[in-house]
Order: structure tokens, then sequence, then C-alpha cells
């Protein structure tokens, strides 16, 4: 097999969601789960997340950190579809109930090496005013029927979402045979070499 | 430091030469080694002395105070204010703790700066004083020098010493009055100054010097060592302190004093003056001029330049350089490169044209914001419709698109109409003759022809030029005779429509005077009709001229042809005389000879010319006669020509005319008149033999024209097959009557709207009409003559004149239907004729082919008629326009192909992820497609070309009867296409697809909301909470079950006593009566007592089988079994394919079988009962229920009571009463027999049912319709949400279609009819089970995703398919037409869950049918499948049940009660009267036996080998006995339908087979495929049975019911023979 040159690529993730940026909501936690196509398949490491209940820090960034870490090993044959991690944020609202904060999505970095990535979140809008205060009342804010529809770009277009907050993501990425199989995403090679020197032109 | 030092050195040495001061060398090498010491001394020494020797400050300025008096002026000012900024930073931290030769050598450098500064800056400022700074620093080191350097010593030390200690002070006094320095401050300035007093001279000096030099002109070498002279001197002072320090021989001070050496030794050395650099850089570096280089240096010796520009060639534009920056590069090249190549011809320097372009390749940003946005405009294109396929439909024949023919109906003109009076029919003429006559002029052919002919013999005169013809003289010979000819005949057509013009021009003039005549007459006058003779006059001369000529040419003309006839008559003639004369002289040879031979045979000669013929003479022919001819041809050009000179007549036909009023008309005439206005006309215009539209009729005018001026747009589908317009005439208020029908040609393609020309299409009629008044009649014959002879019969007749042609769409394409729907047969005829025609439309644009077509035809070039054919074929053919015969779109395209389209196509893994992105089944779900192709197994691809290839063939192999075969495939096909527009419905989403959104709470919510807070925490009786759904996403085999929980059973049938006791079975007497009288405990007994083991009457168990797995509970007893059990059955998805498309399609079956354990002794031998029990255990079936897996799993769970289906006829079981269940119910339950089984099944876990596709479908209802549909559901939804109302539903080919439209009464066959005339009910129940024969085939399963497709009763019996609504439908058209009234209801039953039933309403109760099973239940039978009704639906109203409750059991069914019942139409909005969408009525065809019994036949055969196969490790006997038997008994059992048949036939059976314990039964089912037959087969078990000595006997029967409705029965049944 490995004569023969490998069939498949391996695209190895490690990182951690690493905090958030959530300037009114405290107690927030975050789920986490990949989205790949029909190619991708994972083979190690766990594909969905629930991280811990993290509060704000008490100084002056009011950060929420959760550090909670990511490891998935994908194999796949093609780099349609590429994994994309979905995070979605909950916490409590006033009366205590778990609401959704932010969903978020992005596409795992290409390049092997030390990535960090910045989502902004969003949350889907009530469709009235009326809904929206209901919603609020009851404690039942409007949520994606799945949070992996973010990740998709289909049927987007019938909501209204806002944005409210960031998530602070760290992907270690590390590529197995990609170049082998004719997909170049590291960085250029041409780094020794020296650059072209600039032609004669005309002595001016 | 080295270099200082070595600069120390030179310094020095030449201090010696020039002051002849010897000893100097001694005072270096201490110098040097003073600093060194001084190095270490320093930084101890400083602070002490500091302190201690403040008071020498006044004592030491002074012997210095020549020099501060002198320099104050221009230091102080210069010098004094920059020296203090280095200072401060290297003092801030105090001489204490900071290294004092750190500072010194601040202090020094900062000094160095500062005069090289201002050397550079005050150039003119020192003159003064150079000659005394030198004069005083002689004095000065004099006076140092001088002394001797042992006396002293001790003076020079001081001093030493003390300078640098006010140094030190000095600095310290910095910090303290840093920032005002002011010149004039005596004791800071003064002790700066003298400080720097030792800087100073260097720079004063070095930067007089270049001065001096200057105005000398001194040589470099001098200068410079008249440079290096100031720090000399400054050294040299120090080397003096050093000297004394040195002999003072004390170490730590001798290092101080050198210290302070060290410092001035270093300075002037680092000075570098600008001027000597440029010296220096004027050796090294090279400036070029920026002067213009004269021509002559850039080019070779003795060279002109010479301009390209001015010979004319092209040089582009130089890039624009700076004059200069030319010049010094010109320069620079003609210093550095002695060669000249850089220069070009012309003496410049040799330049590519400027490289920027003139103007940016960038499209223009236009400032312009209208501008801006025309150019970003967005291109709106009109949505292309969905063509779906449904070119496949059977029964519906409507073809896809819509196209449009416009037909344009101008007008109506009568030539004849029975109201025309006799002048009218006069006037009809004279206008016909003219229209002939303007037709003629317009096509002016004798003009044409006259031309032809002067053509003709234009050309026949160049080809006898002999210049011209000097290349073959035979063609042109040739052509020249073809001309000749062709002169000939042109000449003749010429005269003959000469004449022809003429004789119509005499028509005209004598019908004008006829009619002329005829009003005089009748002394009025009807029509407006006036011809006017213009006589146009000719230029005699000219005319006469030409007609002679012209007659000239003729006679010469025929005068040749005549020679020419002549010359041959004459070559004929000639050959002729010389036979003649040959044979003359022959004679005459003969002659003599007979005289010679006269002479000896005299008689001989006597017979001779009498054999053969004389030839005759031949006469020779006559010259033409040419005054002959003359007369001839003047004879017949006055025949048919204008004299010359005669006025050319041009008839001019007006309607100027006035018609005679009324009043003084005869009365017949008025009559006339008045008959003529009382009538109209209108057209109908018929296409394809439909009306599809009508004009207005419109009154006849007095000059029987009538207009319309309507223009029709037909909307249409096929393509025209014909074209009519019915010409309808109405008189008074009488009835219409047909004049005729006028045949409209059907457009060409080509023809579109506004280009098609207004046509006149005759019609006439036959009919007879005889008028009482002036009007002539039709068909009628009539005269002008007084005494009516030349009689005359005219029939109505007329013109319309009208434009047909095809409509152009809003995009400019026109409306045609595509050219394959085009019968192209009946135009074949037409091919030769017509250019168009013939190669077809599409051709015209094909040039090469219109030109062959042209050549092959022999077009005459010069024909008007063909002027823009040949002109588009000369342009076409000389290649002026090149058309190409290619268009391509996208010409780029093939650049950016980076691999060619074979190579693209070859590609296996782009093959399969097309595949995949079509979401083709196959590859729907196709995971990790390989990365290469090598990969990629040919296998993956061959299901799916097999399935391509097989889309058309039709395998008879799975269907047998062909016709199940096509319809299999036509389904096949309707469900591929609907699953496509699924397909495309599926990406369209609503907010609720994504995000899941509380609705607003109303009040009630809000309310029960809040008392829900009341609630309890733990209620005493606990609500069940709905399960977690688990959508089917990550599922896998295994991960699913069915749970069936399998309750209990009702009145199972129980077994009988055994056929070799019971001779005459124990129940047949049983009457209903007896039913009652007995009690169950006493049947008991009595049976128990039949049976040897002492079994119970039966002990059934139940036995699920899914998907071939198979569960059974334990044995029960009793026919009311009590089983509570639960069984689990795994469910495997197909290809496992767990997604919801998938889990929809899965068409398994959930059989439940009812089985009665048998158990039978084996022991042979009575006498070893004692030691063991030997049984068999064996079992029967009794029954089955089956559950399609689409119900449960829509349904989520399926909970209830079910019907067993339960064979007709079952040997040796029957039904046990138990008296309990019939006790309480009224005689209506009794319709209700049978057994049934209670049952609870759902899957594990939950799947989410799959969404239904809310696609809007077009529709072609009304538009208020459908708003009011809306509103009535959302209405009836807000009432009862969980309520069926339906209102319009989707027909076959995807419309929306209100559902009233459906409901019609149809007639169900004949056959059915006639089988119990006299028995409504009955008839009813045959119609519902003909009906139920109809094989089931849910939507769910043919269409993935809930979409429901009703299809009316003509297609439903066409597809022999359908799902509850179908049958539902069917069997409520034939209700309505049986004159029952009937109602669909739509509610939900189990197990089907939403469906729909037919409720019919009998005298005095309702009944509720199933159409699917064909069983009928009354309102209140508790076992009714129905459980809930939503709506009724009539064929012209919708009823909703707003009752509160939905059981039907508990409603009421009186839909004229609006408080239970809420209709759609009302009288708010009333019945519109909508057409069925139903056929008028439905066609029977008889099914033919002879096909049903080979059918017949066939399934026995597989059925047998079936279930052959099924005991691979047995023997399967078949007795062939017990088959025929079995084969005579099921056409009965059809007969009656499987009832009360039981007893005859078990009497039968047992006399037939007395010695066989047998066990079989008979199944029914519709015909649909083998495949559930065999399944049936197989869920019974009978080949389970392992008895050595068994026997199988297996017998078909197929009832054929009309329209290939197939009623299949299978009797299975094995045998053993009774020991």
């Amino acid at each position: 097999m490995a004569a023969a040159g490998p069939s498949v690529f391996l695209l190895m993730v490690n990182g951690q969601v690493e905090s958030a940026q959530f300037p009114e909501y405290d107690d927030l936690y975050c789920k986490y789960c990949f989205v790949y196509g029909q190619d991708w398949a994972p083979t190690a490491g766990l594909e969905e997340g629930i991280s811990q209940i993290t509060s704000k820090s008490r100084d002056v960034r009011q950060a929420l950190v959760w550090n909670f870490p990511i490891d998935v090993t994908f194999k796949s044959t093609n780099p349609y579809g590429w994994p994309q991690i979905v995070l979605s944020v909950y916490g409590p609202d006033v009366f205590g109930n778990d609401v959704v904060r932010g969903y978020g999505a992005v596409h795992l970095p290409f390049s092997p090496g030390r990535h960090k990535r910045t989502i902004p979140m969003f949350v889907p809008e009530s469709t009235s005013k009326l809904q929206k205060f209901t919603s609020w009342f009851m404690g039942r804010r409007p949520e994606y029927t799945d949070p992996k529809v973010v990740a998709q770009g289909g049927g987007r277009e019938v909501t209204r979402v806002r944005s409210q907050g960031f998530v602070t993501l760290l992907f270690n990425v590390v590529t197995k045979d990609m170049r082998k199989l004719g997909y170049d995403t590291g960085p250029s090679d041409t780094q020794g070499v020296p650059g072209p020197s600039p032609p004669p032109g005309l002595p001016l | 430091m080295n270099p200082k030092e070595e600069k120390v050195k030179i310094i020095t040495e030449e201090f010696d030469e020039n002051d002849e001061d010897t000893g100097v060398g001694s005072q270096k090498k201490t110098s040097k080694m003073a600093r060194q010491e001084r190095k270490k001394r320093l930084p101890a020494a400083g602070p002490e002395e500091m302190v201690s020797e403040n008071p020498h400050l006044g004592n030491q300025p002074e012997p210095l105070q020549e020099d501060s008096d002198t320099r104050p002026l221009s230091m102080t000012t210069r010098r004094g204010p920059r020296s203090l900024p280095p200072i401060p930073s290297a003092s801030r931290t105090g001489f204490a703790e900071f290294s004092m030769r750190e500072r010194m050598r601040e202090k020094l450098q900062a000094a160095r700066s500062k005069a090289e500064s201002t050397l550079l800056q005050e150039i003119p400022t020192p003159r003064p004083r150079r000659f005394q700074s030198p004069g005083e620093k002689e004095l000065e080191t004099e006076f140092g020098a001088e002394p001797g350097e042992e006396a002293q010593k001790t003076e020079q030390e001081d001093d030493s010493q003390s300078r640098s200690r006010v140094k030190f002070r000095d600095s310290v006094r910095k910090i303290k009055t840093k920032p005002p320095v002011p010149p004039g401050f005596p004791s800071a300035e003064e002790a700066y100054n003298f400080f720097t007093f030792n800087f100073d001279p260097e720079p004063e000096e070095s930067e007089e010097k270049p001065k001096a030099k200057n105005r000398d002109g001194t040589t470099q070498e001098e200068e410079e060592g008249e440079e290096e002279e100031p720090p000399v001197q400054g050294i040299h002072k120090t080397d003096e302190q050093l000297l004394i320090s040195a002999t003072e021989a004390e170490a730590f001070l001798w290092g101080l004093d050198h210290a302070a050496a060290d410092f001035v030794a270093v300075r002037p050395a680092d000075y570098e003056s600008a001027h000597v650099r440029l010296q220096m850089e004027k050796e090294l570096l090279f400036v070029p001029s920026r002067l213009t280089v004269p021509t002559y240096k850039k080019l070779p010796e003795n060279v002109q330049p010479r301009y390209l520009e001015d010979e004319g060639l092209y040089i582009g534009t130089r890039p624009d350089v700076p004059r200069t920056c030319q010049n010094i590069m010109e320069n620079r090249l003609l210093t550095q490169e002695p060669g000249r190549r850089w220069f070009g011809d012309d003496g410049r320097i040799v330049a590519l044209p400027n490289p920027i372009k003139p103007f940016p390749s960038r499209p223009p940003v236009l400032t312009q914001e209208q501008d801006f946005r025309a150019e970003l405009e967005t291109l709106y294109k009109k949505a292309v419709k969905y063509v779906h396929r449904s070119q496949h439909m059977i029964g519906s024949g409507d073809s896809p698109g819509n196209f449009q023919l416009d037909i344009d109906i101008s007008g109506l003109i009568f030539t004849h109409h029975p109201c025309f009076s006799r002048e009218h029919v006069l006037a009809a003429k004279l206008a016909q003759l003219y229209d002939q006559y303007l037709a003629r002029h317009q096509r002016n052919k004798a003009k044409f022809l006259t031309d032809k002919l002067q053509a003709l013999r234009n050309a026949v005169q160049t080809g006898l030029n002999p210049e011209k013809t000097h290349k073959s003289l035979d063609t042109t010979q040739k052509t020249i005779n073809e001309y000749k000819s062709e002169i000939r005949q042109t000449r003749k057509l010429r005269d003959a429509e000469q004449e022809k013009d003429r004789m119509l021009l005499k028509t005209i003039i004598k019908v004008w005077k006829e009619m002329k005549s005829l009003r005089e007459f009748q002394r009025f006058t009807n029509t407006p009709l006036k011809l006017v003779l213009r006589k146009e006059k000719v230029d005699q001369k000219a005319d006469e001229e030409a007609y002679e000529a012209e007659i000239q040419a003729e006679i010469s003309e025929l005068l040749e042809e005549h020679m020419e006839e002549h010359e041959q008559k004459m070559e004929a003639y000639r050959a002729a005389y010389q036979q003649w004369k040959a044979w003359k002289k022959a004679q005459r040879a003969k002659k003599k000879k007979k005289k010679q031979a006269v002479e000896e045979h005299p008689e001989e000669e006597m017979g001779e010319p009498y054999p053969e013929e004389d030839p005759v003479k031949p006469v020779p022919p006559e010259p033409t006669d040419r005054t002959l001819m003359e007369h001839q041809v003047r004879e017949r050009a006055a025949r048919s020509r204008r004299r010359p000179g005669e006025p050319l007549l041009v008839p001019e036909l007006s309607l100027a005319g006035s018609v005679t009023p009324n009043e003084q008309c005869p009365r017949v005439e008025v009559l006339r008149r008045e008959d003529v206005k009382r009538r109209s006309i209108y057209l109908k215009v018929i296409f394809n033999d439909k009306e599809v539209s009508r004009t207005d009729s419109r009154p006849l005018g007095a000059d029987f024209r009538v207009h319309f001026g309507q223009i029709f747009n037909l909307q249409i589908f096929n393509w025209p097959e014909s074209l009519t317009l019915q010409v309808y005439e109405t008189v008074g208020h009488s009835g219409t009557t047909l004049l005729a029908e006028v045949f409209l040609p059907i457009p060409e393609t080509t023809i579109v709207t506004g280009r098609a020309p207004i046509e006149e299409v005759e019609f006439s009629s036959n009919q007879h009409v005889t008028l009482d008044h002036e009007g002539v009649g039709s068909g009628m014959p009539f005269s002008f003559e007084a005494d009516g002879s030349n009689q005359l019969i005219l029939m109505t007749s007329g013109k319309v004149s009208n434009s047909v042609a095809w409509a152009i769409g809003e995009n400019g394409i026109p409306l045609i239907p595509p050219l394959s729907q085009q019968n192209i047969g009946f135009r074949s005829a037409l091919k030769r004729a017509d250019a168009i025609s013939s190669i077809g439309t599409s051709g015209l644009t094909d040039l090469k082919k219109l030109a062959k077509w042209a050549a092959e035809s022999k077009l005459d070039p010069n024909d008007p008629n063909n002027a823009p054919l040949m002109q588009l074929i000369s342009v076409a053919t000389s290649g002026e326009s090149y058309v190409p015969d290619f268009f391509r779109l996208e010409q780029l395209q093939q650049e950016f192909n980076f691999v060619s389209d074979e190579e693209l196509n070859r590609s296996k893994r782009f093959r399969l992820l097309c595949l995949r992105s079509q979401e083709v089944p196959e590859f729907r779900n196709y995971k990790q497609i390989p990365a290469y192709d090598r990969e990629i197994m040919e296998k993956v691809f061959q299901d799916y070309e097999k399935r391509l290839r097989d889309r058309n063939v039709i395998e008879t192999k799975d269907h047998i009867d062909p016709h199940r075969a096509m319809v299999a495939k036509y389904l096949q096909q309707v469900r591929e296409s609907v699953i496509n527009r699924f397909l495309i419905a599926k990406h369209h989403f609503l907010l609720s697809d994504l995000i899941v959104e509380e609705e607003v709470p109303n009040i009630s919510i809000l309310g029960l909301s809040l008392f829900k807070l009341a609630e309890q925490k733990r209620p005493l009786r606990p609500r069940r909470k709905g399960r977690k759904k688990v959508t089917a996403q990550n599922l896998s085999d295994g991960d699913i079950k069915v749970l069936v929980n399998i309750i209990r059973a009702y009145d199972i049938p129980v077994r009988k006593a055994t056929a070799s006791k019971f001779q005459q079975p124990s129940r047949s007497s049983r009457t209903f009566s007896e039913k009652h009288a007995a009690s169950p405990t006493t049947h008991s007994p009595t049976h128990s007592a039949d049976y040897p083991l002492g079994q119970v009457l039966v002990r059934p168990f139940v036995e699920v089988s899914f998907q071939r797995t198979i569960c059974h509970t334990t044995t029960a007893e009793g026919p009311n079994p009590s089983w509570n059990e639960e069984l689990e059955l795994p469910f495997r998805a197909p290809n496992g394919d767990y997604s919801t498309s998938s889990l929809q399609s899965v068409k398994d079956d959930v059989f439940i079988n009812i089985f009665d354990e048998v158990l039978y002794d084996v022991l042979e031998d009575d006498r070893e009962r004692g030691s063991g029990i030997h049984t068999r255990i064996e079992r029967h079936w009794l029954g089955c229920v089956k559950i399609p897996f689409s119900t449960i799993y829509f349904q989520a769970k399926i909970d209830g009571t079910f019907k067993i289906d339960i064979p007709p006829v079952l040997l040796g079981y029957s039904k046990e009463r138990s008296m309990i269940i019939e006790r309480g119910f009224d005689s209506v339950r009794s319709l209700s027999e049978g057994s049934y089984i209670t049952l609870f099944i759902t899957m594990e876990p939950q799947l989410v049912p799959g969404e239904s596709v809310r696609e809007k479908f077009d529709s072609q209802e009304d538009e208020k319709l459908l708003q009011a549909t809306e509103k009535f559901q959302a209405e009836c939804a807000l009432k009862f949400p969980h309520r069926q109302c339906l209102t319009t539903v989707t027909d076959i080919s995807g419309k929306t279609v209100f559902i009233t439209r459906y409901l019609k009464p149809l007639n169900p066959p004949q056959e059915l009819l006639e089988a119990c005339p006299n028995n409504p009910q009955a008839t009813a129940e045959l119609v519902a089970r003909y009906v139920s024969l109809i094989p089931f085939l849910p939507d769910t399963v043919s269409f993935a995703g809930i979409c429901d497709l009703w299809s009316t009763s003509d297609q439903f019996l066409d597809l022999l398919a359908g799902d509850e609504e179908e049958h539902a439908v069917l069997l409520c058209n034939y209700f309505l037409s049986l004159g029952k009234k009937a109602w669909l209801v739509m509610g939900s039953a189990i197990p089907e869950g939403p469906t729909a039933y037919v409720l019919t309403r009998e005298q005095s109760h309702y009944l509720i049918w199933n159409p699917c099973s064909g069983h009928f239940y009354g309102q209140f039978d508790t076992f009714c499948p129905l459980k809930s009704v939503g709506c009724l639906i009539g064929p012209d109203n919708i009823w909703f049940n707003i009752q509160r409750h939905d059981s039907p059991l508990r409603i009421n069914f009186d839909v004229t009660k609006p408080k239970l019942w809420k209709s759609f139409f009302s009288r708010s909005l009333l019945y519109p009267g909508l057409s069925s969408v139903q056929p008028e009525e439905l066609i029977y065809q008889r099914t033919d036996k002879a096909a049903a019994a080979e059918l017949q036949d066939r399934i026995e055969k597989i059925l047998k080998e079936k279930i052959m196969d099924w005991r691979p490790r047995h023997l399967t006997r078949w007795n062939r006995y017990c088959t025929s038997a079995l084969r005579h008994f099921l056409p009965l059992l059809e007969r009656s339908r499987g009832e009360d048949v039981e007893d005859d036939h078990r009497g039968e059976l047992l006399k037939q087979l007395g010695d066989y314990r047998f066990s079989g039964f008979p199944l029914h089912m519709p015909y649909s495929e083998l495949k559930p037959l065999i399944e049936a087969v197989y869920s019974t078990g009978v080949h389970n049975i392992d008895v050595p000595n068994v026997e199988f006997a297996l017998a078909v029967y197929i009832h054929p019911y009309p329209k290939n409705v197939l009623s299949v029965w299978i009797y299975v049944a094995s045998l053993i023979r009774n020991r």
C-alpha cells in the first residue's frame, strides 16, 4: 500500500476552544461538533464535546476561558467538504433558563501549523417584537434546529441573525499525504531559493 | 585610538622639522607612558584635587589671558552655547561616580565636531586672527618650552594639574548654571575658554589654511602639511607638560598630566576637510557632466546621424526621460564604455518604445452615476417553466408547454349570397374580374415574358458573335440552339399571356356594360360599384415603331426558324433524293442489264419492278413565304396585342356610385334589403375538431361584407392538426345555420405574429335557398335575360380574410410546439414544390443546401418570384458574407479546459462525483470516493448502467403480464419525475426548518401554562411523555427495532372434529338462533371429547415475521387468547441507508400470523404410552394481519384492534360464537363478523418521519377559489387542528385541483351490475369488491416524501394501482352512479392513519366502506377501523366536522345541519359549478380470458417451484388428485366471494379425500405482482410441515374482471394420509 502511494490523506487537528468574549453574558458553556463532507471520515478523537461552565474573569479583560481541548483526526480522499467546527455557546438568561448565546463555524485550517481563529458568534433573531418579548419571557429563544445549519449555506436566506460575542480557538494542524495526493496547502517550498535577480534592464 | 596616535606621531615629527626642536623623540615615549598612567590614576585623584586646589583658579587663567581676551568675541558666541549640549549628558550623574575619562572624551568629541562645523560654516570670519593666533601659540609654546625642562618643572606641573582641575570644576559649574551662559559671565566663561582654548586653534587654523592655500595656489601636499600644523602645536604643548611631569617622577601625577595631553592629541586627527575630501573624491569618483554631448562624439567617425523616423520607419514613442538625465547617461557611457554600442544611428541612446500604454486597460470608472448603473444593471430573465415529464401520461394526453397560435379574423366577403340581387351578382363578377385584373397587372407576366424574350435574343446575338465564341464551337452552338428553342417557347407563352390580358379587359368592359344596362332596366342601383376606364395616351410614333420592330423581329425569327426547318427539310430531301437517285441509277443499270437480259430472258424483266416499291421522287421543300408569314404574325399581333397608337386602357373600379335609397326601390327590392339587414354572421374557430372560440355576431352589410377584426390567441398544447372556421348565419331570431366551413392552413413555423400576411380563403356551401324577393337565392337557377334563357346557378360562396401566425413570447421566441410533435406525414406530398417545405425551414439558414436545391430544380434566376431567393443564394455562394456552419457561445472555453472533454468523461472519479452531486439514488450516499481512478471498481457503475439500459426495456420476467409490466414501468417513470421535483423542492427551506421558535402564545396557552405552574409536581396520574425522536442520521444496522406487542385476540376459529370421525360437519345446521341458544359452556365439553389428547378448542400462537425475521409468542389456549407479549424484530434499511427518504420507501410488511398449534400423537404402539410421550407439533395457519412498515414509520405507533384476515375456508375450523360478546350488541353489530387481534406496534427508537413537501403547485383553479380554500383550511385548523381537512389535492401531473372535481357519478362495469340485478345491496358489495381488487400501492412508497397524488378514476384504472384515496374516489363514484347518497370520508383509521373511506346513506342508517378491503361497517360498529372523521366530501361541497367528537360512533352524519358540519360552499360562497376532472364515462375492456388462464398456469408453476425451494431438505410431493379437486373448487369461492361455501366444500373434499388429513386454505388477493403472492404463501408456512409422508396440493385460480382487474385465488394444502 505504501509503495502504491496513499489513497487517503489524514488531517489531525488538536487545539482548544480557548476563550470567548461575550460582554453581556456570564456563566457560559459551549458545545462543538464537526461538519464534514461525504468523503470525510473521522478516524480518531471526539467528534463533539461540551465544555464546562465558565464565569467571567474578574479583571478588565472579562474573558470567559474554557481551554476546552479539541483532538480529532479525519481521513479523506477529497478536500471537498473540508471539516468545519461548529460552535454553539449557551448560558443562562435572567430567569435561569439555558438559552443559546451564539453559533459560529469555521473551517479547520488547511495548512499545517498553529492557527488561532476568532469566530464572531451570532444568534437567530425572533421574527417579531412580540415573539422577541415572549421568547425572552418564556426563556425559549429561537434556536437552530440543528447547530450544523451554520456550517451550511442552504436555507439561510430565511433567517435573520444578530451578532454577539467572539470565541477564540486554537488549532494545531498536522496533515499527512496531502501533497502526495496532489493537494498543496503548506507554506511554499521556495523559501531557500533566492528570488530571481532583477533582469538587466536599461541602465538609467 | 590607534589612528589618533599615529597622527600624533606624524605631527610631532613634522613639528620637529618645522621648529627645529630637538629632543622631542623622548617626549613621544613619555607621552605614551603618561597617558597610560593617567588612565589608572585619574579616577582616584580627581575629586581630591578639585576640592583642595580651588584657589588656583584665580591664578591660572591669567597667563592665558591674552588668548581669552581675544577670543571671547568670537568663541563665546560661537562655541559657548554649542559646547553645552554634549556635556550635560556626561556630567549629569556627577563626576564622582562617572568615569572622568569618559567625560573628557565626550567633551573632546563634541568640541571637535563643533570645530568642524564652524569651519565649514564660517569661512570668512577668522581671517584677521590668523596671524594672531599662531603667533600667540608660538609664544605660548615657547613660554612653556624655553624655560627649560628642569627649571620649569613645578610650575608646569601645577599648571597642568590646575588645568585639569579647572575642567572638572567647570563641568560641575555647568551642571549648576547650565541653561544661561551669558557671554559676559566672567569666571565660567573664562575658565571654559581657557580649556577650550586648547581645542580651538586646530579648527581655526585648519579652516583658515585652505583659504590661504586657495589664495596662494600651493600644492596639496603643502596644504596638508599646514593643515596638520595646529594639532602639532597643541600636542607639543601637552608634550611639554608631560615632559615636566615625567621629570617630576611622580607616577600618579604623571598619569594625570598625560591624560590631559591625550585628549588634545586625539582631536585634530579626526577632522577631514570637505575640500580635501572633495579632492580625494575627485580621484576616486567620477561625476559625469550634465552638458549635452555633441552628436559627433556619440557616433563613429565620419558618420552622419541617421534618423529612422524621417526615413518613414516607425519607431515607438521613447520613454519620457528628462534631458539632464539623458545627458548624464550619455556622458557616462562615453567615458566608461568606449564602444558606442549604446548609441543608435541617430546618435541617441538606444531605447525600447515606451512600454506604458497610453490608456488604462482597466475599464474606466464612470463618474456619472446613471451610466454607472447602466453598466451594472442586472438583467432579469423570466424564469423558465419547469417542464416535467408528462409525456408518460397514459390517461391524459396534454403535453407540456404552452404555445400560442394567433388567429386574426379580419372579415368576410360574400362572393355570392342568396340575398344577392342580380346586380349584386354582376357586381361580384365584376369585382372578381377586376381583382383578377389587378393580380395579373401586379404580376405583369406579359411584360416579364417580353423582357425575357428580349434577353434571350440578346444572348443569342452575343452567342453568335464570333469574337466571344472561340472557346468551343460545339457548346456555343448547343447553347444557341437551346436559347432559340427557349425563345420559341417564351414567345408562345408571351402571346398567350397577352391574349389573356386582352380578353380579361374585354370581359370587364362587357360585364360593366351589362351592369349598366341592368341598372337602367331595373331603375335602381344596389351597389356603389363604378368602373372607370382610364385612357393612357401613348406616343403613337414610338409605339408604332416598337410594334413594327417587334413584328419584324418576330418575323425574322420565324423566318430563321423556318429557314432552319427548311434547311433540315432540304437536308432530308437531299438525302432522300440521293437515295432516290442511287436507286434510279441502280434501276437504270438494272434496266440496262435487263435490256441485255431481256434479250435473254424477256419475261423476267416484266416482273422486276413490281415487287419492290418505287421510291417516290422526293419533292423539294418549299421555301418559306415571307409575306405569308408576316401576315400570320400581324394577325396574331392584332388579336392579342394593343394596336399601335391605341390608348392604353386602365380599368379602375371604384365604390363611388350611389345606391338608390329604399324609398325609390320597388317592393321586392325593399324586401330583399330588409332581409339582408336581418341576417348576421359569426364564425367559430375550430381547433383540432374542438371549438375553441367564436367571433361576435355581426350584421351582414348591404355590400355583403362583414367586418370582424378579432384576434384569437389560442393557447395550445398540441401541434395543430386542423384549423377550421365555421361560418354561421343567423336570420332574425330564428336559428342559426352553418353556411360553410373554411379550412385554414396551419402556418409554417417561420410565420410569426406581425409577419403574417392577411390571406383570403375562399369557401362555398352547397345549400339551396329560394327567396321570395329580389334576392337570387342559392343553388337556384336564375337568368339575366327576360326570357329566362341562359340560366345561371350560383352557390353561396365567399372569402374570409384572415391571418394565422405563431405568437412570439416575451423573449422573442416563437411559441411553436417542437418539431418533433408535428405530424410530418401529411405534408410530404407538398415537398417537391416548395423550397421551404422541401428542405425544411431550418434549411433556410443552411444556404449551401438551399443553393443546391436551387441548382437542382433549375430555378429561373430571372423570375421575379425567385428574386430574393436568388439574391440570397448569390450572396451566400459568392462568399461575401461568410456564414459559419457553427455557432459557439463560449469561444474561449477551450482555452480553459484543462483536459479534453473525453478525458474528463473517462475519469471514473469525476463521473462518480458528478453522479453523487446529482443525487442519483445509487450514489446518493456514496462515502469516501477513492482518490484515484484506479481504485474505483468498474462494478460500481454496473447497477446504475444496467438501470439506465433497462429503463426502456420492459422485462416481463417479474411481471408476467405485459400490461402490468408496462404499468410498473410507467409508475417508475412517474416516480422518478416526481422524485426529481421533490429533490428540487427539498432545497427550499422555511424558517421553521431552520429555527425553532416558540409560537406566540395565545390566551389559552398562556392560561394553560399558568395553570401548569399550579400543577402538582408529582401528579397521581402521571401523564405519558413523548419519547425522544431520533433523526435518522447516525443510525446503522441493528439500531432500529420494531416492537410488536401482542395483547389479545377475539373469536379465533376453533377446531372441529377430525374428519375421520365426523362424516357430516357438526355445525352445518347451526343457525343463527341456535347460536343464541347455545351456551359456551356446553360447547367445550362436547368438543373436548372430539380430540384425542384432550386438547382445548384451539391453541393459538402468534408469529410475527418482518424482513424474514420470525418471532413468535407462546401458545395460549382458547378462542379468546391473551398473550401480552412483546416481540422485538430488528430492522434493516435497504443498502444501509437510513436517510428519511430511504426509510419512507421501505416496502416491507409486518406479517402477524396466527397459528394453531396442534399436537399429534405419533406413537404407533399403545403399549409404549406409559413410558414416553411422542407427539408431533403441527401448526395450522388461521389468519394474518399485514401492516406495512411505512405505516408504522409514519404513525410512530399503532395501537388498536385489527380484524384478522382469515381465509374464507379453513378446513377443520369453525367460528366459535361467544355469547358474551354477542349479547351486548345489536343486530348491526353482527355485520362485522370475524376475528380480531389487539396489537401495539412501535419502533425503538422513534424515528422522525419525513416532512411533507410543501410545494406550491400551479393550479388551473380560480384564484378566488384557492384563496377560499386556504381560508377554510385555516379556520378549520384553528378549531380542530388534528382533524383532517382537505380541499385541494395534487393531480398526477402536479397541479392543484379542487377536490370535489374528483367526485362524479361513474358507471361501474356492466358485468357487475348484471350480476344481481334486483339486489342493490349485493350490487354495492360487488362493486366494492371490484374496487378492492385493484392493487393497493401507497403513494408514500412510490413517491418518497409525503406527497399525495390523486389520479382520476380512469387513470387509476389504467394504472391499476393506487392508494386509499383513489380507491375511495372510484368507489364513491360508483355509488353515486348507483344512485346512492355517497361521500368521501377523510379521517384516520387504523392501521392506515390518515385515509379516505366512503360513507353511504342507506334507508335508515349509514354505512362506512373501506375501499381497499371492500368491507363495510355500520356506523356503530366498534370494530370499524375508521376512528375519526375529519371531513366529508361530496360532488359539490365539502363539510368539515365541527362536532365535539370525531369518532364515527359518536357523530351525526347529517350534513344539512350547519352546527355540526361546516360547509365550504354556503350562501356566502356559492358553488360555482366546477366541472369534473373525471372522464364522461369509463370504458371497460373485457379482460382476455386466455391471457388470464395462461397467467394462472404460470403462477401455479412458479409457486410450486418456490415451495420446493423452501423445502430444500425434504421431498415435496404433489397430490394431483387433490390439486384438481381444489382447482374446481376455487371458481366457486370466487362466485360466492368466499362466503357460505365452507360446509359444502368441506363435505365434498372429504368425500374425495377420505383418508387424508387435510390442512389448507385458500388465499385471496388482488393481483399486482408475483412477489406479494409468493410472500403471502410463504407467510402461511404451509411448507414448514416436515412429516415424511406429507403431500401438497396447490391450485391457482384467476378470475378476470373488466379492465384487467384480476382476482387471484391460491389454494395451498398439505395432506397427510391417515392410518
